[in-house]
């Protein structure tokens, strides 16, 4: 991060004398504009332009309409004010799809959390083959994500010959429901997207452990402190930014799960892993619901709103240490 | 350890001797109870990342050759009794897999293409020839950072059905992937932020040299951002090759979709060992990449974490 920020911190300061050209004040002459290469810098600039103005701005914008309207693709949409929004809250699965989403958050943390932290201190103590570490560590997340949930969904089998339930019955337990039980559902999807995700963070904490202050660690010896003490004291208190960065990260990413509930179990058993996104999922693309567009959008923003917070506080917290 | 003998010596040659040590010092490196504890819970670690990173996807390579019947009977059995090669060609062919393995290429090169586009005259734009408009730009194309891709969801979808001002249905064609993947803010910061550090002397020698914008961009800086292209396209094609949601929702017709949406719908139709080898088929790439590009993965995803601030 450091070698990452001083240079631009360079140019950024060199850059006044440079930029004062083009850039005056008050109206320009269109004629001017055209000799300063205006035009073909709005033509470099139209990739861009079009493409965030079509495929982001503008589904961003038309969301806010959308909420406020009945939508269906055969009449035009009508604007019913906070019907939607009403309707959402209304909905009982509503209720169950958030303490499903934050059971699968909270779940996600305290496998997720840290075990990667423990790993990547240990490996940062590796003197060789540091690179075959992090290698394995990472190679989980290269793997397809739907890959992955198809072949864990084999694994979590629920007969005595499922690949799990033999190792569970190598130490005597199991066999075990697994994905087809209520209460051990969610966490064996948590499971999967913890394996899935942990290598990326692995390597995020790895980098930052390089920019750990070491004579800090001489201070600390000094004063007799020993290996976990110098953990506690030194180590970690300089990873509180990455610490931070990855708990709000992993809170974003979480709340909008949909691979792993929809592809392992549809939300089943008895809507058990029916999260917030499959919600939306469901009252704009499923087959019983379906096309209730408003209400999606409504819920969509909702979710979008309590996420903003989130990552509002994300950024404010983060801008002293980024540029 | 040889590694621990030399780490000394190295330690006293180079005048800030801290920067070669970690947590534990040097000196107690030597100690045989701390050399000793360390190699345990090193090799603890490495044996659990070999058996959970590395484990899974062996598992799935020894499974895509050998017969249903063996997989079933005994699924942690080390050695298969009879290798079915046969699986993998049956996948290949009869299963399509390689009809939606080429929209999968198809599907990435295209999400590839539109990200480089977007991002590489964005940034330029944004960093180099900075219009007056360019801060007002750069503002909206900040704040999608804040929009998560939930919102998008539904508004995209029916903007896809009809698209603005040029009222067709994008449904069914590549477009509608390629065309909002382009829509990367994260892009267009990532090679905002290195064109940034980019020497400006050299853009204004380039000037004076009479080039105009085109040529600058072309010539001059897209030579010079090729670390920056290269993270940008792996992540590209990864990104674009573990999509599933949206490449479900707007390529209904199964002859246009990718391996991500296929393989779901097509499991209950397979044998097991020939699923199996269709799923250890698209692993193949993703993992070639990352073995082939290792080092820009790892700094990648180090980058990832830092950058998103």
């Amino acid at each position: 991060m450091t070698t990452l920020s001083s240079p631009l911190r360079t140019t950024t300061a060199a850059t006044p004398p440079s930029s004062s050209g083009p850039r005056r004040r008050g109206r320009r002459a269109p004629r001017e504009w055209l000799r300063d290469g205006g035009l073909s810098t709005l033509v470099i600039a139209c990739p861009m332009i079009l493409v965030f103005g079509v495929f982001s701005w503008f589904p961003i914008g038309r969301a806010l309409v959308m909420s406020l309207q009945e939508t269906n693709l055969v009449t035009a949409p009508v604007f019913v004010g906070l019907d939607n929004f009403a309707y959402v809250l209304q909905d009982p699965l509503l209720g169950k799809a958030v303490a499903n989403t934050l059971w699968f958050a909270v779940l996600a943390l305290v496998f997720g959390y840290p075990l990667p932290l423990a790993a990547a201190v240990l490996m940062s103590e590796v003197r060789r083959m540091r690179g075959l570490f992090s290698a394995l560590a990472y190679l989980p997340v290269v793997v397809p994500p739907v890959v992955a949930v198809l072949l864990w969904k084999f694994f979590y089998d629920a007969s005595e010959t499922g690949v799990f339930n033999t190792i569970a019955g190598w130490v005597g337990l199991g066999p075990y429901p697994w994905l087809q039980d209520a209460t051990s559902a969610m966490p064996s999807l948590v499971l999967e997207a913890t394996w899935a995700a942990a290598g990326g963070t692995v390597i995020i904490y790895l980098a930052a452990l390089v920019g750990v202050r070491t004579e800090l660690y001489e201070a600390a010896e000094v004063d007799g402190a020993g290996v976990w003490r110098k953990i506690w004291h030194v180590t970690l208190p300089q990873l509180r930014g990455v610490l931070f960065i990855t708990l709000i990260l992993q809170i974003i990413g979480t709340s909008q799960v949909f691979l792993e509930p929809f592809l392992f179990t549809g939300g089943g058993p008895n809507n058990a892993t029916l999260t917030v996104l499959m919600l939306i999922y469901d009252y704009a693309f499923g087959s019983s619901l379906g096309g209730n567009y408003g209400a999606a959008t409504a819920l969509s923003l909702m979710l979008a709103g309590v996420l903003a917070v989130l990552s509002a506080v994300y950024f404010r917290v983060t801008r002293p240490w980024s540029s | 350890m040889a590694a621990n003998t030399r780490t000394p010596s190295t330690a006293r040659r180079r005048a800030p001797e801290a920067v070669e040590r970690g947590i534990v010092s040097a000196h107690d490196r030597r100690r045989p109870s701390v050399r000793g504890s360390l190699w345990v819970l090193q090799g603890g670690l490495l044996t659990a990342l070999v058996v959970v990173g590395l484990g899974p996807i062996l598992w799935l390579a020894k499974a895509a050759v050998t017969p249903t019947q063996e997989t079933l009977r005994d699924p942690l059995g080390l050695f298969p009794t009879g290798i079915d090669w046969a699986n993998l060609a049956t996948a290949w062919n009869r299963a399509e897999i390689d009809h939606y393995f080429v929209n999968t290429l198809i599907v990435a090169a295209g999400a590839w293409f539109f990200q480089i586009l977007v991002a590489t005259t964005g940034g330029y734009v944004l960093s180099v020839l900075r219009p007056r408009y360019g801060r007002v730009i750069f503002g909206l194309v900040l704040a999608t950072l804040f929009v998560p891709s939930v919102v998008l969801l539904v508004p995209l979808y029916l903007t896809i059905l009809d698209v603005p001002i040029l009222d067709v249905s994008l449904l069914n064609t590549f477009w509608a992937v390629w065309l909002p993947m382009g829509a990367s803010a994260f892009n267009v910061l990532l090679v905002k932020r290195f064109f940034d550090g980019l020497p400006r002397e050299i853009f204004e020698a380039a000037r004076v040299d009479g080039a105009g914008p085109f040529r600058l961009l072309w010539s001059i800086v897209l030579p010079m951002s090729k670390p920056i292209l290269g993270v940008v396209s792996v992540f590209a094609v990864i990104a674009a090759w573990k999509d599933y949601l949206w490449p479900m929702l707007v390529l209904p017709d199964p002859a246009n979709q990718p391996l991500s949406v296929r393989l779901p719908a097509i499991a209950p139709y397979l044998e097991l060992d020939v699923f199996l080898a269709a799923l250890a088929i698209s692993t193949v790439l993703p993992i070639a990449l990352f073995l082939a590009f290792q080092r820009l993965f790892l700094s990648g995803a180090g980058l990832g974490g830092a950058v998103k601030g």
